[in-house]
């Protein structure tokens, strides 16, 4: 029994999914960066950004509505900035009273809100893209390439191995608190118990788990150590960058360059 | 006739596509004890999972004459004790009089029968004294048993175990037969211990490739050395 909806990865033949690793990360995050350096209330730039991702999606063959749906991952992020609404000074657009405080909407901290919650839905977009259109391997070999901290890389890569592991082991405590719910034959009992005892029973699995993920963890160190671990993973070094590669980044990363400038002046 | 389980025709593939169970029909009597058996990925832990409706596929399944449906699915688990293969699944609370007596508190009944529900699994398993033990720390054995008692104090109608003496040295596996050999109660085994489904489970249902392939008297079917190797299984002497 096992659980496969945790991996992003859509198998596709498309331009971007045959795309080198690496470029496709230092693209993604030089679009990220872009996107989030662009200041607030630039809109003309924001839908340039939004329609370059759309388009690498369209290219993607993953599906625009795919990506869409995922990237509804990130609208509780944007509650974060909520309270910007009313902490930034400007025209007041609409007041609430709690208790002894009053709430002022203003139009500037509205501004900002929404383009809070543009630049992450578009960000969480171009990040979606690059985990659905690479395999995680790649992706790790990437982050090596590219010389992200080595010890981060690998505990992303445990993390990313050993993820299935714990969501399959809490699967199967899951199962079996759900086998032992039972009601009883005796009429008039309250089936399932007070909320208290249930959040106890809930509480009492989740510490066990982490019980266990850390004896596991232990178990994996000795048996890393017992091969020859020594706080390195060596892996055989990417192929050079061919000259159309370059070209990609350079194109790539220019453009960036160009819509920030533009973002400012406007 | 009122049969314990009563499965017909049933079949299931997970949701990958890949089929697990192929027109499995099988009915147990109250009170019989009964050992499955067969090689790993045969569907055995499959139809187990079938039988208290954490999975349900096509065909019929009933328990106690009561349909395992969504309607009835909280009945049929108070009636049905799983003992999963590893307790560590099972043991999910942190003591074990917490684990033991999950099933009577989810059910609501009274702190005073839950108190003796539990004092009376823990006596059957033979662990009165480890009540205010934490589970973590026991050995293999000692949670084996407790997995057990914390099926027993639902008091079901029937126990389904999974593996049960995977792991164990020979004094607990002994202790553990002894202890499947006192409950009076309908059993479903399923096992790879062949020695032991000769001592204790006088009928034996092999499985191969989701599908039954022998029912019968367990002294007849070890006889048959051709049948047990076409399965996956040893002749045990």
């Amino acid at each position: 029994m096992h659980v496969h909806f945790l991996d992003p990865y859509r198998p596709r033949s498309s331009p971007v999914h045959a795309l080198d690793p690496r470029l496709k990360l230092v693209l993604t995050l030089g679009f990220i960066l872009t996107t989030a350096l662009v200041p607030p209330g630039a809109w003309p730039v924001y839908i340039l950004l939004l329609a370059i991702v759309l388009s690498v999606e369209i290219i993607s063959d993953l599906g625009v509505g795919t990506v869409l749906k995922r990237s509804a991952l990130a609208l509780p992020f944007v509650l974060a900035a909520v309270p910007i609404l009313f902490t930034i000074p400007g025209t007041a657009l609409w007041s609430i009273q709690i208790g002894p405080w009053e709430l002022v909407l203003s139009a500037a901290g509205l501004e900002r809100f929404a383009s809070i919650a543009a630049k992450s839905w578009i960000s969480v977009q171009a990040a979606i893209i690059l985990a659905s259109s690479t395999p995680f391997p790649e992706l790790l070999a990437a982050m090596r390439a590219i010389r992200i901290p080595r010890l981060l890389v690998a505990i992303f890569s445990l993390m990313w191995r050993y993820l299935f592991v714990l969501v399959d082991e809490a699967l199967r405590l899951l199962r079996a608190r759900a086998s032992r719910s039972g009601r009883s034959d005796q009429p008039g009992l309250k089936t399932g118990g007070s909320l208290a005892w249930r959040g106890r029973v809930a509480g009492g699995m989740a510490g066990n788990l982490f019980l266990r993920a850390y004896e596991r963890s232990e178990r994996i160190y000795m048996a890393m150590l017992a091969r020859g671990y020594d706080g390195e993973i060596r892996k055989e070094p990417l192929p050079r960058l061919g000259p159309g590669g370059w070209l990609l980044l350079g194109v790539g990363l220019s453009v960036y360059l160009i819509l920030l400038v533009v973002s400012l002046i406007l | 006739m009122h049969h314990s389980i009563e499965v017909s025709h049933l079949s299931f593939s997970y949701s990958d596509g890949h089929p697990a169970l192929h027109d499995v029909s099988l009915s147990i009597a109250p009170c019989e004890k009964v050992a499955l058996v067969g090689p790993n990925g045969a569907g055995k832990s499959t139809l187990i999972l079938h039988l208290n409706g954490i999975l349900s596929g096509k065909g019929q399944v009933k328990v106690c004459s009561l349909d395992v449906n969504e309607k009835n699915v909280s009945r049929v688990r108070a009636m049905v004790g799983l003992v999963f293969q590893a307790p560590d699944d099972q043991l999910f609370s942190p003591t074990v009089y917490d684990d033991v007596a999950f099933g009577p508190l989810y059910q609501g009944l009274p702190k005073a029968e839950v108190d003796q529900r539990v004092v009376d699994a823990l006596q059957a398993v033979g662990m009165s004294e480890y009540a205010r033990r934490v589970s973590h720390h026991l050995s293999l054995g000692e949670k084996k048993r407790i997995a057990i008692a914390t099926v027993l104090s639902m008091q079901p109608e029937i126990l389904i175990l999974d593996e049960p003496t995977a792991g164990l040295d020979p004094r607990a596996r002994r202790s553990l037969i002894h202890l499947l050999n006192d409950l009076p109660i309908t059993m479903l085994v399923s096992t790879h211990d062949l020695l032991m489904v000769h001592e204790l489970f006088p009928r034996m249902v092999i499985m191969d490739e989701g599908q039954v392939v022998a029912d019968g008297e367990t002294i007849e079917l070890m006889k048959d050395r051709a049948l047990l190797e076409a399965h996956g299984l040893e002749k045990p002497f």
